[in-house]
């Protein structure tokens, strides 16, 4: 019983890594697997505030339930907006 | 349509093919290119990382919303990701439509929408330093 995590872009240098599994429980959403995370990576600690998520490749809230096989994916702000390309 | 995110140079003559029909009488195209500068810093290269199939499933979603709101034809995106020189393009939006004002319009939209909410990001390098640029909040790490 696993779900599936992505990293990418900062969260992934700071973890060392680009991909990740947790244990599936009952209720877990995506924002504990993020709390999961941190105990296995603590440099990825401190940044609930500016994290996103999305559940199999679709924006979800904190509060979205995550479950066997699911892909979850931490989404550190994107580029655009103040330094446009 | 044609929806890519590739670590392969891009080709804006592939774009402009594949989005121009018979009936277009304007086809529109953005190349976003890196530039040697930013912040008054001296940028090397940039480095460009990405959640691929969710960025071409954004694209997706924002084309069709263009192709509801505009009289347009056809709408093709790509994005690179890796490393990236100094005037190589990164981003590539390219739009036909009968007219060229929809034409525009879909593809300036289309560029800031896409940079709005793609999970796209994008590594600053020069001299001596390094930096994730993350929209309003820039967070240094070199």
């Amino acid at each position: 019983m696993k779900a599936r995590v992505r990293l990418f872009a900062r969260l992934s240098e700071l973890a060392g890594t680009r991909e990740a599994e947790v244990e599936v429980g009952e209720g877990l959403t995506a924002g504990e697997v993020y709390r999961a995370l941190c105990g296995r990576y603590p440099a990825l600690s401190g940044l609930n505030g500016s994290i996103r998520y999305a559940v199999n490749g679709e924006y979800a809230e904190p509060g979205h339930p995550v479950g066997e096989g699911d892909e979850v994916a931490l989404i550190p702000p994107v580029s655009g907006g103040s330094h446009a390309v | 349509m044609l929806f890519e995110v590739t670590s392969a140079v891009l080709d804006p003559q592939r774009l402009i093919d594949h989005v121009r029909k018979d009936e277009s009488g304007a086809v529109a195209l953005f190349s976003g290119v890196v530039r040697n500068e930013n912040l008054g810093r001296r940028v090397l290269y940039l480095e460009y990382d990405s959640y691929q199939e969710m960025a071409e499933q954004v694209m997706r979603e924002i084309a069709d919303e263009a192709l509801a709101r505009w009289p347009i034809t056809d709408v093709a995106m790509q994005h690179r990701t890796g490393r990236l020189e100094i005037g190589e393009a990164s981003l590539l939006v390219a739009v036909s439509a009968p007219h060229r004002k929809a034409a525009f319009e879909a593809c300036h939209a289309l560029v800031d929408r896409f940079k709005e909410v793609a999970p796209v990001w994008k590594k600053e390098v020069w001299e001596g330093g390094e930096e994730w640029i993350e929209g309003e909040a820039v967070n240094r790490s070199g």
